[in-house]
C-alpha cells in the first residue's frame, strides 16, 4: 500500500499525559523539555494562555472612546478597545464571516471595525452592526450571534487583563498579594497619572519561560550587566550591586512573585527627606524653578523608578520603571515589549530623564537588554544538548521561610521561578474545567 | 557660497568616512567626527522629530556616545563579544539644505551584520546635519530611521 498520499495527522499519543507533565516539575528543578518541547508549547497556549488572566493593556493606552490597541493572547490576535460608555472590551481580531482580521493597526482611534474583505462592520463593543448586501441571507443571518468574540476583561490599578475562561476567579482574587505591589509601583507617577508607551519591541530565539524567570533573577545582574554597571556613576553602581544586600524574593501565590533589589525604594513616597542622589541633583535644580521642595523630591524619586520587580504570571511584569510584556511566538521564539512609563502632564525635564534612563538599559540598542537576550539565547541553545537534564532552581531554598503572603528568601534566590513553575504545573495538569 | 555639487561632495566625503570607521571598528575616530553637542538618534517612529520628548532606541549625546564606544571595546558585554561584523553601503544622497557652515544631507543605508552564524539586514533612511568647524566638517546630528523601526527588532550590538 502506498502511504505517501495519506493525510499526515497529529499523533495524539505524542500529547503528554497530565501525570507525565507533572513529573517534569519538581520543587527544586524543572525538566529541559519545558524549553524545547513543541507539544508542551501547544498545550501551554491552551492550558495557560487560554485559561488564566493575561495582561492586555494599560488603561493609558486606550484613554478615550474609540481608542484601541491590538495585541495577542498567547498567539491569538485580539483588539482592546474602549467603547462609548468607557467600558473596555477585549475582542478576538477575527471577522465572524470568513475570519479575516478586522484591524491591523497597532493602536489608534476609531468609530467601528470594518472587515476589509467583505465589509462586515462591528461596533466598539464588538456587536455586528451591518453587512453589505444582506438580501442574499434573507432571514438566515443571526446578527446577534455574530459579533466579534468578546473576552472577559477586568482591570486593577490601570492594568487591564482578559481571559478566555469564563469560570476563572475574579481578577483581584487572581492577583491576590500582587495587588499591593501594583499599588506601590504606580507611585512612580509622583501624583501625575501614569502614561504607558511606546515600547521597545524585540524578539529573541528562546522559550518564553526563560524571560519569565529572568524578571526575578537577581543572581544574573552583576554578571550579565557588567557593561551596564560600568557605564553608570559609582553611586548607582553600588545601589545596583544588590546581590549581597538585604533585598529579598517573595512568592506571592498564583505564580506571581516580587524581587526587592533596593529595599529603601519599595515605597517611593517614604523617607523623602533622604538626600537626593548626586546623579539627580541637576534634575532637582531644574524642577525647583516651578515646584516646591516636597514635590521636587517626590518627582525625583519617581524618575529613578521602584526598587523592585513584580512578576505577574504569565506575561506581565512591573519592572523597576517600566512594564515588561512577553508574548510567546513559538517554543523557541519570544517577543518582548519594554513599555516606557512617563508622568502624564508631568514636567518635561523629568519625563525626559525617564526616557533617557529607559533608552540607556532597555531595547535592542540598550546597554542591558541585548546582553539579557544573548544569555537567554544561549540557554535555549544549550538546552538542545542533554535533553534528559534538568534546569536547576534550588538557589535560596535553604533560607526560605513562610510569610503572610507566601514564601520569602534572599534577593538572588530562585523563589520567584519556583513560584511560576508551581503555577505552570497546576495549570498544565489540572482537570478540564 | 557653496554650490550644490560641492555640498554634495563634501557631505559624501564625511558620510563615507563615517561609515567606513564604523564598519572597521574605529570607534574612537568616529567619536572625533562629531560636534561635542551633537545628537545621535535612532527613533522608533520614523515620522518623529521631537526626539527628546519621545522614546527612541538611542538618543545619544556626547557622553552616551562615549559610553557606547567604551562598551563595544570593553569585552564586558556578552552581546558584543564577539562584536558583529558590519558592512554598510551608503547611497542615494540628496542635499536638503546647504549654506557656508551647514549641510543637511539625506541618504540610504543598507547594512548587513553577521554574528555567530547569522546574517541580518537593516535598511535605513539617514539624515545627517553637518557643520563646519575650522577646516573640518563634523556631524551635528545623525538620525537613523530604520525601515522597520516601528516593528520588532533584534539586538543591535554595534553602531548604526
Amino acid at each position: 500500500m502506498q502511504c505517501d498520499h495519506l493525510i499526515n495527522v497529529k499523533n495524539i499519543d505524542t500529547v503528554p499525559a497530565r501525570s507525565e507533565i507533572a513529573a517534569l516539575v519538581k520543587h527544586d528543578r524543572v525538566h529541559t523539555s519545558l524549553y524545547t518541547s513543541n507539544d508542551l508549547f501547544q498545550l501551554e497556549l491552551d492550558r495557560i494562555f487560554g485559561k488564566t488572566w493575561v495582561w492586555v493593556a494599560h488603561a493609558s493606552e486606550i484613554p478615550e472612546t474609540g481608542s484601541f490597541k491590538t495585541t495577542e493572547i498567547g498567539t491569538q490576535p485580539v483588539i482592546v478597545v474602549r467603547d462609548r460608555k468607557g467600558t473596555v472590551h477585549t475582542l478576538l481580531n477575527r471577522c465572524r464571516h470568513r475570519a479575516a482580521t478586522v484591524c491591523e493597526h497597532r493602536s489608534g482611534k476609531t468609530n467601528s471595525f470594518v472587515c476589509p474583505y467583505h465589509g462586515w462592520g462591528y461596533a466598539l463593543d464588538g456587536s455586528l452592526r451591518g453587512v453589505p448586501h444582506p438580501e442574499s441571507y434573507a432571514d438566515q443571518l443571526e446578527k446577534g450571534e455574530l459579533g466579534l468574540v468578546s473576552l472577559r476583561t477586568e482591570q486593577y490599578a490601570g492594568m487591564i487583563f482578559a481571559t478566555f475562561n469564563d469560570q476563572i476567579e475574579p481578577l483581584e482574587d487572581f492577583l491576590g498579594a500582587a495587588k499591593k505591589w501594583m499599588d506601590l509601583f504606580m507611585k512612580q507617577g509622583a501624583g501625575y497619572p501614569i502614561k504607558t508607551g511606546p515600547a521597545h519591541r524585540f524578539r529573541f530565539p528562546g522559550n518564553w519561560k526563560i524571560q519569565l524567570e529572568n524578571t526575578t533573577d537577581g543572581y544574573h545582574f552583576p554578571v550579565v550587566h557588567r557593561s551596564f554597571l560600568s557605564s553608570v556613576d559609582k553611586q548607582t553602581e553600588e545601589m545596583l550591586n544588590f546581590v549581597d544586600g538585604s533585598g529579598y524574593v517573595e512568592d506571592l501565590g498564583n505564580g506571581h512573585s516580587v524581587m526587592v533589589m533596593i529595599p529603601e525604594l519599595v515605597d517611593l513616597e517614604a523617607n523623602l527627606d533622604a538626600p537626593i542622589p548626586e546623579r539627580f541633583s541637576e534634575l532637582a535644580d531644574a524642577l525647583r524653578a516651578e515646584h516646591d521642595e516636597a514635590q521636587v523630591r517626590r518627582i525625583v524619586r519617581a524618575v529613578g523608578g521602584s526598587g523592585f520587580n513584580l512578576n505577574i504570571f504569565p506575561n506581565i511584569a512591573c519592572s523597576m520603571a517600566f512594564f515588561r510584556v512577553l508574548q510567546p511566538v513559538s517554543v523557541s521564539e519570544t517577543e518582548i515589549h519594554h513599555a516606557v512609563i512617563t508622568m502624564d502632564g508631568g514636567p518635561d525635564v523629568a519625563n525626559q530623564a525617564r526616557l533617557r534612563l529607559h533608552e540607556h538599559f532597555q531595547g535592542p540598542m540598550g546597554f542591558g537588554t541585548p546582553d539579557d537576550s544573548e544569555a537567554w539565547e544561549r540557554v535555549q541553545r544549550g538546552a538542545t544538548s542533554g535533553e534528559d537534564l534538568w534546569i536547576m532552581l534550588n538557589r535560596g531554598l535553604a533560607g526560605e521561610y513562610r510569610t503572610d503572603d507566601g514564601l520569602r528568601s534572599d534577593v538572588s534566590a530562585e523563589t520567584g521561578m519556583r513560584a511560576a513553575y508551581r503555577q505552570w504545573k497546576k495549570l498544565m495538569t489540572e482537570n478540564e474545567q | 557660497m557653496m554650490t550644490s555639487d560641492s555640498a554634495l561632495f563634501t557631505a559624501m566625503a564625511v558620510v563615507n568616512l563615517e561609515g567606513d570607521l564604523l564598519d572597521q571598528g574605529e570607534f574612537n575616530a568616529w567619536l572625533d567626527l562629531w560636534q561635542r553637542d551633537g545628537l545621535y538618534v535612532v527613533p522608533i517612529d520614523p515620522a518623529e522629530t521631537d526626539f527628546k520628548n519621545t522614546l527612541n532606541y538611542a538618543c545619544d549625546d556626547h557622553h552616551m556616545r562615549e559610553k557606547r564606544v567604551t562598551r563595544l571595546y570593553s569585552g564586558e558585554s556578552i552581546s558584543t563579544t564577539p562584536r558583529a561584523r558590519t558592512l554598510r553601503t551608503l547611497s542615494r544622497f540628496r542635499v536638503l539644505e546647504a549654506d557656508d557652515n551647514t549641510i543637511v544631507v539625506r541618504g540610504a543605508q543598507s547594512l548587513w551584520e553577521h554574528r555567530k552564524g547569522h546574517s541580518r539586514h537593516y535598511a535605513a533612511d539617514i539624515t545627517w546635519h553637518l557643520r563646519q568647524q575650522g577646516e573640518r566638517w563634523l556631524i551635528q546630528q545623525k538620525v537613523i530611521r530604520l525601515v522597520n523601526s516601528d516593528d520588532v527588532l533584534h539586538s543591535i550590538g554595534y553602531i548604526l
